[in-house]
């Protein structure tokens, strides 16, 4: 199969954190690669290492059937990268921001072209000091298309803004994608994995600890609907578990989570149990399975501790 | 489409920079401001007369006689006093103090060039009202030579400080400012060329120096008429050479430090000495002679010393050779131990 990305083994050690703990990938071209995780996870350290920007304590890595070592020249032409927080020089425009970064490459795109694509074109005049929050980081995002890379790294691409400007930047990614390029990008929104990403490997603690299609990755639950309840009283957990239809319990704090197939069948169940045992109910709530329950199952946590 | 990346670092570099008022204030206007202010405050006024004290004693006659001779004489100005000794002949406020009587006895303290000058003139006046004849005829022509003021000395001490200045924040203080805000990183995730973002600096300091320095250059000349006595081709090249070796010190404080904090440190450290030692307001034969090797190696001295030549003395390039070099060899050290020793991320 033909790899965007490989790596194997990876490890980074500070003096005392063990940041990145033997983690594998491979991205292929063409698809849109998600590494879902906490703060703190590692995503940023690998990411960051993919990029050629650190070094890793150790493991393997091969970017475009390249590696960094021999090929770091060739490799920064062919990268687009927009790293988790960078101040663009205040007092500058939008425009000669990007024109400056155009220079930095052999090839790439005009950069009217760019700013229609990231929908900047009005404040192609403006200093980036006076844009908002999304458009500092759909500018951020253009510095990296402007070379028309063949991979995309996005770091937290959306992190701290507004509804809508998230959608903005969800619809340049898709937009770069539908060319058959590969993106490979970090978040810790679950709704933005499941929405961008064909393949998601979840992070914990330096190590994937699921990987597969948003869809798989939730289908591994079991059930298609979640229950979450607080349950005031002496009800165990095996009896939860063995509720019709249940086909995963985790609890994260004092909520418990079931996975179920059809909460018609369930929720009556877990009702009727409650009441037999007198247990106050204090809280409850049911919704469609997402990789956020994924998480939670898997860890005990949940993704924005 | 493609442009120069070059050009494009360094046409950044100097949009940033006028685009920030208080940077091009300190850069152009500080200057200005600075030696028009020195240049007022110590223009050149006739000197100040020599206050001598003389004790009016009871027995008046003789020093009425002291009074009146004193008055007559041009720069000296008379204050009598009731009694045989004063305090303010300790305190400064006399140079000397004249006891008439059959002997004339001067009280002075020998060590103030001031006070050894009123008993010259004061005896020399006395001896004359008493008759004694001047065996030789003299002539005085008063000299104002341009280039003995003080604001001749001035100008060239503030283009070196200019050229300091200018470059350790210029290139110090927005090299760390890059740094804490993650931009050096961005920029090394580009295929940007290191010595090419490097030669942006110095490309822009050159740019601003061509600036710079015709504008002080003029300004001296025209408010104070300052001139040049050397070669101006000279000047421009001494000026240069100081930019490099400052540009260099400039990317050496900045190539470890994390924070704007400790750079603003380090370049008050390397500028504070110069500014005082390197003969910017006052000649470094002030200092005494055990730190004259010292402050002979500081770049701003070198720097000082030589476009105080060519503006002054109207020195050729063999005189200054001495601290054009010292100049270059610290450009080449400093940049060489800045390449090595700078942290991109």
């Amino acid at each position: 199969m033909d790899l965007a990305i490989r790596c194997g083994g990876l490890v980074k050690k500070y003096d005392r954190v063990t940041a990145v703990d033997g983690l594998d990938l491979s991205v292929r071209r063409g698809e849109c690669f998600g590494l879902l995780g906490p703060n703190g996870a590692g995503k940023t350290t690998t990411v960051e290492i993919l990029e050629g920007l650190l070094q890793p304590t150790s493991g393997d890595v091969e970017v475009l059937g390249m590696r960094w070592a021999r090929d770091e020249r060739a490799l920064r032409q062919r990268l687009g990268i927009s790293l988790q927080e960078t101040h663009l020089p205040d007092k500058l425009t939008v425009e000669e921001v990007l024109t400056l970064f155009r220079s930095f490459f052999d090839t790439g795109r005009p950069v009217g072209e760019v700013l229609d694509l990231v929908g900047l074109s009005d404040k192609r005049g403006s200093w980036t000091e006076k844009l908002s929050g999304g458009q500092k980081q759909r500018l951020a995002v253009a510095c990296a298309l402007v070379s028309d890379p063949e991979l995309l790294f996005l770091d937290e691409p959306t992190t701290g803004l507004d509804p809508q400007s998230r959608r903005q930047l969800w619809d340049v990614v898709l937009g770069f994608k539908s060319r058959g390029r590969t993106v490979l990008l970090t978040t810790h929104y679950m709704d933005e994995a499941e929405r961008l990403c064909d393949r998601v490997a979840v992070v914990d603690r330096g190590k994937v600890i699921a990987l597969g299609t948003p869809a798989e990755l939730i289908a591994s639950l079991g059930g298609q609907q979640v229950i979450e309840a607080q349950l005031d009283g002496a009800v165990a957990d095996g009896e939860l578990s063995a509720l019709p239809g249940v086909h995963r319990l985790s609890r994260a704090g004092g909520t418990v989570s079931l996975a179920v197939e059809k909460l018609h069948q369930t929720l009556p169940a877990l009702l009727s149990l409650a009441q037999s045992r007198g247990a106050a109910l204090t809280q409850l709530s049911t919704h469609q399975a997402t990789l956020e329950d994924v998480f939670v199952t898997l860890t005990g946590r949940q993704l924005r501790e | 489409m493609r442009t120069d990346p070059l050009w494009q670092l360094t046409l950044a570099r100097l949009r940033m920079f006028f685009r920030e008022p208080s940077a091009v204030f300190w850069t152009f206007g500080f200057p200005l401001a600075l030696s028009l202010a020195l240049g007022v405050a110590f223009r050149n006024k006739p000197p100040d007369p020599v206050a001598v004290g003389v004790w009016s004693g009871p027995d008046a006659s003789g020093s009425r006689r002291v009074v009146e001779a004193l008055r007559g004489t041009n720069g000296i100005e008379v204050r009598e006093y009731y009694g045989p000794s004063t305090r303010d002949l300790s305190t400064g406020k006399i140079a000397l103090f004249v006891r008439p009587g059959e002997r004339l006895e001067y009280d002075f303290d020998p060590t103030r060039p001031e006070s050894r000058l009123a008993r010259e003139m004061v005896d020399n006046a006395l001896q004359r009202a008493s008759g004694r004849a001047d065996v030789l005829r003299t002539m005085d022509h008063p000299v104002a030579a341009p280039g003995s003021r003080y604001i001749d000395f001035l100008i060239p001490g503030l283009i070196g400080m200019n050229i300091m200045s200018g470059s350790m924040w210029g290139i110090g203080y927005v090299v760390v400012e890059m740094r804490t805000r993650k931009l050096l990183k961005r920029l090394m995730a580009t295929p940007m060329s290191r010595a090419q973002f490097l030669w942006s600096f110095v490309l822009m300091r050159a740019a601003f120096f061509f600036l710079e320095l015709p504008l002080l250059l003029l300004f001296g000349w025209l408010a104070f008429g300052v001139g040049v006595a050397g070669s101006l081709v000279l000047l421009v090249a001494l000026s240069l050479l100081g930019a490099v070796a400052f540009a260099g010190l400039g990317l050496l404080v900045a190539a470890r430090a994390q924070n704007t904090q400790t750079v603003s440190g380090l370049i008050n450290l390397v500028m504070l000495p110069m500014f005082i030692g390197s003969g910017v307001f006052f000649s470094t034969a002030r200092f005494p002679g055990f730190f004259q090797p010292f402050l002979r190696a500081l770049p701003l001295t070198a720097l000082n010393d030589s476009v105080r030549a060519v503006m002054i003395e109207g020195a050729g390039p063999r005189a200054v050779a001495g601290e054009a070099g010292l100049l270059a060899a610290i450009g080449a050290v400093s940049f060489a131990l800045a390449l090595r020793l700078f942290r991109w991320r």
